[in-house]
């Protein structure tokens, strides 16, 4: 289900804990990495590795809003909408991957790289406007900047 | 100013590791505990400090770490919260990545007082990169000798270990925190029992927040008096402060309790940019009611003050506001936060936020009904101090706030008022 390496990280995690079930919101990241989102088998082979029932993950990755149960794109340009960045015009970072990728806001690209979200606090309200491409960030982030990024992504 | 939190914030980031932490003076206070004090000595000390609870709630550290029972049939755990998500708030960001030794000292002193073997830093997932670094960081101190079995050559035994959320405004609450620790979604808990009795995994747990441990090493070191000095009679110590918004020098600020906020923007953060004038100041992150120019002039950084005028010091995320910001669209903006951020639970936080949501929906298109401003700030009232836990409060305060001190910003989305205003013109 996973590579051996993150099978090992999963070994891992659940030593951390006196309970395996602990272990279920480090190892969905793993999964999300591995599979670009959380798939069916994911759900399954998880609650048998952590002794828990399907629902039980279930109810778990629909509740965090880091987890996709769909596929997304391969890059996902996560927007900060709240109060900070959107005071140094977050907007404009918006409209510049819409009109740079012709995506909206929850929407991806026909081939499957790119998905534009828009997102609550990042915690880098003193460095806004935010951009966050799957786990890396670009601070004071300006819209030529974020057509560069997009460029060498593509 | 004397620095409590920040002193190593010049390196960059070299602090990591472990090597120029300890030749900067690291791991000296834990080394000084184990040789010389008994736990509660050391609850003591951070007692006299009056250090509070800098996550928000500004409870007094030494207290909650009393409340602690002695004798536990369960394990006991500390647990720093790392979960930043108030919005304006980006402290405990720069305090990891910068200095994360530094918060594993603290975190193993207070786990010595506690005498818990096993604890946890619960971290907004969204920190991916910092999970690394204090990860390599646990690991250089296990080498060490500074965390583990057999610390510095004492029975001492005290483990640390990363758990990343996934993106849940509500784990920043103790008791959801401890429930997404668990493998469950983050609901919070009844209180009482409180954590210190029955908290993670059943067992007495003191959570804190990063900024809070990472006084500690300081306090050891320089003792509760001089920790407390620094500051005001009732707060003491230093405060980080994230600033945000309309200021030529936005970032992370640690000054003594009791600096005038005045000086934070006007000296320390250069000012409004572009010369314009001051409209408002959120004082302590998104949940906390807003301030006039008037009420910054008068205001000093330290829970009394801001609560005197109306409001909280709560996280330390100071919003700046410059004049061309319209209140209501801010309000709208935060609103939203919460609603996306309520966990769903209990019915007047989930119902409560999209109702608010609802009404501002149609007054943001100058379609308000005549005592929609009311409606807001009825519903707002409606949700105050009725919700299972704090994140319904938060919601609910900074909209009424709003609405005292800006009414005018409201009125004109009203659609009558509208049609007025613009014949008018």
């Amino acid at each position: 289900m996973f590579s051996p390496e993150n099978e090992k990280k999963i070994d891992e995690y659940i030593s951390h804990y006196p309970v395996k079930r602990s272990a279920i919101l480090p190892a969905l990241h793993l999964a999300q990495i591995e599979h670009g989102y959380v798939t069916d088998e994911d759900v399954q082979y998880l609650a048998r590795r952590l002794d828990m029932r399907v629902n039980e993950v279930e109810e778990v990755v629909t509740f965090y809003s880091m987890y996709s149960r769909k596929p997304i794109g391969q890059y996902k340009l996560q927007v900060c909408r709240t109060l900070s960045c959107n005071l140094a015009g977050c907007d404009k970072i918006t409209e510049q991957i819409n009109h740079k990728l012709g995506i909206k806001v929850n929407e991806t690209t026909p081939d499957g790289r790119f998905t534009l979200q828009e997102v609550e606090c990042l915690g880098y309200c003193d460095l806004a406007p935010v951009l966050q491409v799957n786990f890396d960030y670009y601070e004071q982030i300006t819209p030529e900047r974020t057509e560069e990024i997009i460029e060498k992504l593509k | 100013m004397t620095k409590v939190l920040t002193t190593r914030f010049d390196l960059k980031g070299e602090a990591c590791d472990i090597d120029v932490y300890i030749k900067t003076g690291g791991y000296q206070a834990l080394t000084k505990v184990l040789k010389e004090s008994t736990p509660d000595q050391v609850i003591e000390e951070v007692k006299k400090s009056s250090l509070r609870g800098r996550g928000g709630a500004g409870f007094p550290t030494g207290m909650k770490w009393s409340f602690v029972p002695k004798q536990s049939a369960r394990p006991k755990y500390v647990v720093c919260n790392a979960d930043e998500s108030e919005p304006g708030t980006g402290k405990d960001r720069d305090l990891m990545r910068y200095d994360p030794h530094q918060l594993l000292e603290g975190m193993a002193i207070a786990a010595y007082a506690l005498n818990a073997p096993n604890n946890y830093i619960y971290i907004r997932g969204e920190y991916w990169y910092i999970i690394a670094i204090l990860e390599k960081a646990i690991a250089q101190a296990k080498e060490r000798g500074y965390l583990g079995k057999n610390i510095l050559g004492t029975d001492f035994e005290c483990n640390i270990y990363v758990h990343p959320g996934a993106g849940a405004y509500i784990c920043g609450e103790e008791t959801a925190l401890l429930e997404s620790l668990e493998g469950k979604r983050g609901h919070p808990r009844l209180k009482p029992p409180f954590p210190a009795i029955v908290g993670l995994y059943g067992g007495p747990t003191v959570v804190n927040n990063v900024e809070t441990l990472a006084a500690v090493p300081w306090i050891i070191n320089n003792g509760g008096e001089a920790y407390k000095a620094l500051g005001t009679e009732k707060s003491g110590g230093t405060k980080m402060f994230t600033v945000s918004g309309h200021v030529n020098k936005p970032g992370n600020y640690e000054v003594p309790m009791g600096y005038p906020m005045r000086d934070l923007i006007y000296k320390d953060c250069g000012g409004i940019k572009g010369g314009k004038q001051l409209k408002g100041v959120i004082p302590g992150g998104s949940s906390m009611p807003v301030f006039t120019p008037e009420d910054v002039e008068k205001a000093t950084m330290d829970y009394e003050s801001i609560a005197s005028l109306g409001s909280m010091l709560g996280s330390g995320g100071v919003i700046v506001m410059d004049e061309t910001v319209d209140m209501f669209e801010m309000t709208m903006n935060t609103i939203h936060f919460y609603k996306h951020e309520s966990c769903g639970w209990c019915t007047p936080c989930r119902e409560g936020t999209r109702w608010l949501y609802k009404v501002c929906e149609r007054m943001k298109k100058y379609e308000g009904k005549p005592g929609d401003v009311d409606l807001l700030d009825d519903l707002a009232g409606k949700i105050l101090g009725k919700s299972f836990c704090a994140l319904g409060d938060a919601a609910a305060m900074p909209v009424q706030g709003m609405i005292k001190k800006f009414r005018p910003d409201f009125e004109k989305r009203i659609k009558q008022n509208f049609v007025q205003l613009t014949a008018a013109d």
